[in-house]
């Protein structure tokens, strides 16, 4: 299976969640992230938003952050989708989810892929509020979670 | 040497181009020796691509910095920090 999609079309989490467990019987975790377009940000109202991307590199991008996961952790899968294009408030944006035996590797796996993602992997997202469009500035904090995990030895 | 230009998100926007085929003169230049060049252009080439601003570089397709040396037939990306997720 694609342990990277990213599509223009909504999907549904839960089911690509159920995709990625299959009906393999060494799964005993699953933990999963998903992001979900607000209708809210710095303070105003956003009725729209549109994802930008580097078609191309934000796949091997996004390979790359799962390969890197699964070298540090023992897990069963990996599954990454984003969305590209244009959404609206409350769908889903992007999910992660890892399956491992037991749920420690797969919650830290899961924290550790959705915080390289945010810092690496190629997505802009512009937002339309009734002022007009803007683009979503990158946060300070998002830097700070990645760098969290540069010198973190494999943890389990 | 001839590199493959592309621009993303805001500095797409500010420059009004998504990239171009860029022809120079000499080879063995690094991704800051580009960003020079544009600058140079002055304008809103000036203005986006300001020391001031946060600019991202990625050739073939991987993030890297602004020292990263250049080889002919490279595709060389600038874009904003990234929002993703």
């Amino acid at each position: 299976m694609e342990q990277v999609v990213v599509t223009a079309e909504p999907f549904d989490p839960h089911v690509e969640t159920e995709k990625l467990h299959g009906e393999n019987p060494s799964i005993g975790a699953i933990v999963d992230f998903i992001g979900w377009m607000r209708d809210f940000n710095d303070g105003d109202s956003v009725s729209r938003m549109t994802l930008e991307h580097y078609p191309g590199m934000t796949e091997k991008a996004l390979r790359k952050i799962v390969d890197e996961a699964l070298r540090r952790w023992d897990l069963l899968g990996v599954r990454v989708v984003h969305r590209v294009g244009e959404l609206k408030p409350s769908e889903p944006i992007v999910l992660v989810a890892v399956a491992s035996a037991h749920r420690g590797e797969a919650f830290r796996a899961c924290e550790f892929l959705i915080d390289y993602l945010k810092t690496c992997a190629p997505f802009w997202k512009k937002e339309s509020t009734i002022a007009g469009e803007r683009w979503v500035e990158a946060k300070r904090s998002d830097e700070a979670a990645r760098g969290r995990w540069e010198d973190a030895s494999k943890s389990s | 040497m001839t590199i493959q230009l592309h621009f993303f998100a805001s500095l797409r926007e500010a420059l009004g181009s998504d990239g171009e085929t860029l022809e120079l003169e000499r080879d063995g230049l690094r991704v800051a020796d580009v960003l020079d060049l544009l600058r140079a252009r002055g304008g809103c080439w000036q203005d986006a691509l300001g020391e001031d601003k946060t600019v991202m570089a990625a050739v073939n397709q991987e993030m890297c910095g602004h020292e990263t040396c250049l080889a002919d037939g490279d595709e060389l990306a600038f874009f904003p920090p990234v929002t993703g997720g």
